[in-house]
């Protein structure tokens, strides 16, 4: 890690601001902060470089877009439309695509842009979860990003019904319909929100505001606390050799970060135009405008919808009659559990797993996944029950373009979202621990040489020599979880209060969910039978070194 | 050719243009005309001859399964009354004859050509009426009003074919095929006999024209390009998440990986 002074153009600009705010010792320290290298560490950085480019491009649209629901006559460019009857907002939307220089790829990037939006947070969630990094002291920024995503979905969700095309009028209706089956206040609520039929007249110019202010202003102001919150904090960072908890191994926001953010931000936008300009995206003018009395076939929301809609499709048609009122499980079900699941689900997760390992510590060094194979199955299962769900939301695609019947998808999926998850948590399990007694078997007998030897009794070995620096200090890098301090009995075998009464049951199984998978790296014992017969045990012994790097416990010989 | 251009500047030209224009289209119509009369005399008149042929056709293709007379067998319908559009569609689109009955009878290369077609249509034509084969200007597209034809199409079609005639499943194995391959004549065909699985849609529910009207919006959309780059099939959002998450992000992820690569083991540790 470098650290040399800033330029002296830098230098100037802190100096300025220092003379009137007094900021330059913070400034000049953020200059120096580390930033670690790691592919998966710039995958929120995706996000932002999408956000900025959705604010740019969508102010952009509002200069043409009018989020209105009277009705026109069409007579613009796309004669197959000539004269159609359609509101306002689909004719401007029309007028942006055809009539407004440079329009169509301004609509398409701010569509891939939304798209990849999502993607790209949706990815580094996963990756946060994975390697534990919202563990303390970062669980606040964990619920803000939880916040964000939330608000990005909808969001977009608003965005693609403001063009009040036949697919927008579709989900919008759907909408509606979530809305409506919400027990109690279902019906004032869509009130509220449509002030009166639907569609109406007032529904999408509040979307509209929503989607280009409200949502837009909030999502701005948690990106900025993001952003500092993880600028007080610093970045995790995999474990290695001379990372500690105490340092961040990388290179320095400035010069060489900046740089790379900033040939990363060029990349951003390099991919989004060119899916802009060469990847159609939501033709509104082929879905022909809204009218309640059309549907068409391969009506989906966007694809970050694409598990609700899912999750309506392999809803079983239930509705129950509760003192005059219907309960439309149907709707209700499959609009609040999956959503609701996941997101309280990831939201309460930090703290679950802080009272179950009573693991209280500050922790910088991120968690290689196998190391923690519980958290890494309850991830899996939750990414494969959302996957199929998404797979669900398609099926009337995959059953056209696989050639296979709707009904048969439909019961597959409706039995997989219950199964797929349960084979993903034990598959992942078993390969966090199959990867765990390989890290172990590397420490222990070092890695496989290519070289092979004949023993004095004709048996042929491969030599296994020490794995590099390097690679142990990856290996051991590994921090034990503390012993949980429940006292299971006392001297007389009457078990502790903490352990008594549900809670303290559910704790102690929880605390043995999250410690029972792991393969000590240091032991010895562990991993050694079935890994077959190695070179140095016979004939060099000694072959596996102490590491120096190592954890709580040395490497011994045998 | 200098002495046209000299011609061309006459005053006199324009109308001797317009004049000579008119004798050659006045003449051109006379000729044709009666000879239009002609066929269509001789197809009346070759009719006895087509049924036969057809019945000759139908006996060594259909029979097994329609019945020697068409009236029906366990595993096919009667084809009394379906009339020789029916017959045009199925036998046209290469639908009959049927090779192996699975959920749905596809699509395939026509075996009969054009004439055996006609024959066999106009065979069971004979038998008990039906509808008949559209007229060239019932079908042509030229003249259909494909606006009116996208609004009847989103409201009568759609739900199966998808928005712009890509096709969709439907229930039980079955699907709403791509409209892509089917002629102008087809699609009529399509909407007068709803074939399988697919609603008829009859002259009171869509009239003559307003069937133009769809296949003048069907023929069109197919043709047309998309402005917006590859129309990824033109299936909707389920192909736009997977190129975005596929394309885009696998791009830039790579992108990512090349941005922190660390050079090959050097000397120094960073
Ligand atoms: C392998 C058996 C088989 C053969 C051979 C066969 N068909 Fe069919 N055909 C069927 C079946 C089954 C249906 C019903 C399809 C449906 O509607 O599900 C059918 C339907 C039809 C229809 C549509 C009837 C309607 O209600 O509109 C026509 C027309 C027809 N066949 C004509 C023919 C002709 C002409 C031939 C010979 C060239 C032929 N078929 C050969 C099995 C066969
Ligand atoms: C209930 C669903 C449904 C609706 C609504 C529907 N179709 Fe179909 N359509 C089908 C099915 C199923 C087939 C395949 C029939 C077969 O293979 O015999 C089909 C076949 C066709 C074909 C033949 C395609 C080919 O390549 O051979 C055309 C053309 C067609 N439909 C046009 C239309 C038009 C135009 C409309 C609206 C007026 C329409 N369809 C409405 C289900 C539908
Ligand atoms: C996080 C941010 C955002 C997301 C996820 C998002 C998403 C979307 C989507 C999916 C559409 C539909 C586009 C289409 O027709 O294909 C849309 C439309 C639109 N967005 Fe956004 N957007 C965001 C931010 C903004 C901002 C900040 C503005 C304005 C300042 C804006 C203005 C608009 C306008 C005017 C439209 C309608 C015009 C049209 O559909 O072509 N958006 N948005």
């Amino acid at each position: 890690m470098t650290t040399q002074a800033p330029p002296k153009a830098v230098d100037g600009a802190i100096g300025f601001l220092d003379e009137r705010f007094g900021t330059a010792g913070f400034l000049r320290g953020k200059m120096k902060k580390v930033f670690p290298d790691h592919w998966s560490f710039m995958l929120g950085e995706i996000a932002l470089y999408s956000f900025i480019i959705l604010l740019a491009t969508g102010t952009f649209l509002t200069l043409w877009f009018k989020p209105s629901m009277s009705e026109v006559v069409y007579n613009g460019h796309y004669t197959k439309l000539y004269g159609v009857h359609m509101s306002e907002a689909y004719n401007s939307t029309l007028r942006i695509s055809f009539d407004v220089r440079g329009g169509l790829l301004m609509r398409q990037i701010h569509h891939w842009a939304a798209v990849l939006f999502v993607a790209s947070l949706t990815v580094h969630m996963l990756r946060v979860f994975f390697t534990g990094a919202y563990r303390k002291p970062r669980e606040v920024n964990w619920l803000i990003g939880l916040g964000l995503f939330t608000l990005a979905l909808l969001e977009g969700l608003f965005g693609y019904s403001l063009p009040d095309d036949l697919l927008s009028g579709t989900g919008l209706r759907i909408t509606q319909g979530v809305m409506q089956s919400i027990p109690l206040v279902g019906t004032y609520l869509f009130y509220f929100a449509f002030g009166g039929d639907f569609p109406g007249h007032d529904f999408i110019p509040r979307l509209y505001t929503v989607h280009v202010l409200l949502i837009p202003g909030i999502l701005l102001a948690l990106v900025g606390a993001h952003f500092m919150i993880l600028w007080h904090q610093g970045h995790t960072q995999f474990p290695g050799k001379n990372r500690a908890e105490k340092n961040v191994i990388g290179k320095p926001f400035y010069p060489v970060f900046m740089i790379k953010a900033g040939a990363f931000f060029m990349f951003t936008f390099a991919v989004i135009a060119l899916l802009g300009t060469f990847a159609q995206i939501n033709p509104i003018w082929l879905f022909g405008p809204y009218t309640p009395d059309a549907i068409t076939a391969g009506s989906q929301p966007d694809y970050y919808m694409g598990f609700l809609e899912g999750a309506l499709r392999i809803m079983p048609n239930w509705e129950t009659n509760l003192w005059g009122h219907t309960v439309s499980w149907n709707v209700l079900v499959p609009a609040l559990v999956p959503l609701g699941l996941i997101m309280t689900g990831a939201a309460l997760w930090p703290f679950i797993e802080q009272w179950a390992t009573g693991d209280k510590r500050i922790h910088h060094i991120a968690d290689r996944p196998r190391n923690a194979p519980f958290r890494t199955a309850v991830g899996m299962t939750a990414v494969t029950f959302y996957g199929l769900l998404w797979l669900a939301g398609g099926n009337d695609v995959i059953a056209d373009k696989f050639h296979v019947s709707l009904y048969a998808t439909t019961w597959f999926f409706r039995v997989a979202v219950f199964v797929g998850p349960a084979i993903a948590y034990f598959v992942t399990k078993r390969i966090c621990l199959g990867l765990q007694n390989k890290d172990a078997d590397i420490l222990h007998h070092g890695v496989e040489s290519g070289v092979i030897m004949r023993l004095p009794s004709g048996e042929f070995i491969e030599v296994h020599e020490p794995a590099r620096d390097e690679d142990k200090a990856v290996l051991t890098g590994k921090v034990p979880l503390p012993e949980l301090a429940i006292e299971d009995e006392d001297e007389n075998g009457i078990p502790s209060p903490s352990a008594r009464g549900p809670l303290g049951k559910l704790r102690k199984n929880l605390n043995q969910a999250f410690t029972a998978d792991d393969v000590p790296v240091n032991g010895h014992d562990e991993g050694h039978d079935d890994t077959g017969p190695h070179a140095e045990e016979d004939l060099q012994p000694g072959g596996v070194e102490p590491g120096g790097t190592g954890g709580s416990r040395a490497i011994s010989h045998h | 050719m200098k002495w046209i251009t000299a011609w061309r500047r006459r005053p006199w030209a324009g109308y001797a243009v317009v004049l000579a224009a008119l004798a050659i289209i006045g003449v051109a119509y006379a000729g044709v005309s009666p000879r239009t009369d002609r066929a269509q005399a001789a197809a009346a008149a070759a009719s006895d001859q087509d049924v036969a042929k057809g019945k000759q056709l139908f006996n060594q293709a259909c029979s097994s399964c329609h019945g020697a007379n068409a009236e029906g067998t366990k595993n096919a319908p009667s084809l009394i009354g379906v009339g020789a559009a029916s017959v045009d569609f199925q036998v046209s689109t290469g639908r009959m004859p049927a090779m192996n009955l699975g959920a749905q009878i596809p699509r395939k290369k026509p075996v009969f050509n054009e004439e055996q077609t006609r024959q066999i249509a106009a065979y069971i034509a004979s038998l008990g009426g039906g509808p008949a084969i559209p007229s060239k200007d019932q079908v042509d597209p030229a003249s259909g009003d494909a606006a009116m034809g996208g609004k009847l199409f989103r409201a009568n079609c759609a739900q199966c074919h998808n928005f712009a005639g890509s096709g969709g499943a439907l229930t039980g194995g079955k699907y709403a095929p791509p409209l892509d391959k089917a002629t102008p004549e087809q699609i009529y065909e399509a909407m007068l006999t709803g074939p399988q699985a697919m609603p008829v849609f009859n002259d009171t529910t869509l009239t003559p024209a307003q069937k133009r009207a769809i296949i003048a919006y069907v023929t069109q959309t197919r043709s047309e390009p998309n402005p917006g780059g590859n129309g990824l099939g033109r299936v909707g959002p389920v192909a736009e998440g997977l190129a975005g998450w596929l394309v885009g992000l696998g791009l830039i992820v790579i992108a990512a990986m090349w941005i922190t690569a660390r050079k090959p083991k050097k000397k120094h540790n960073v």
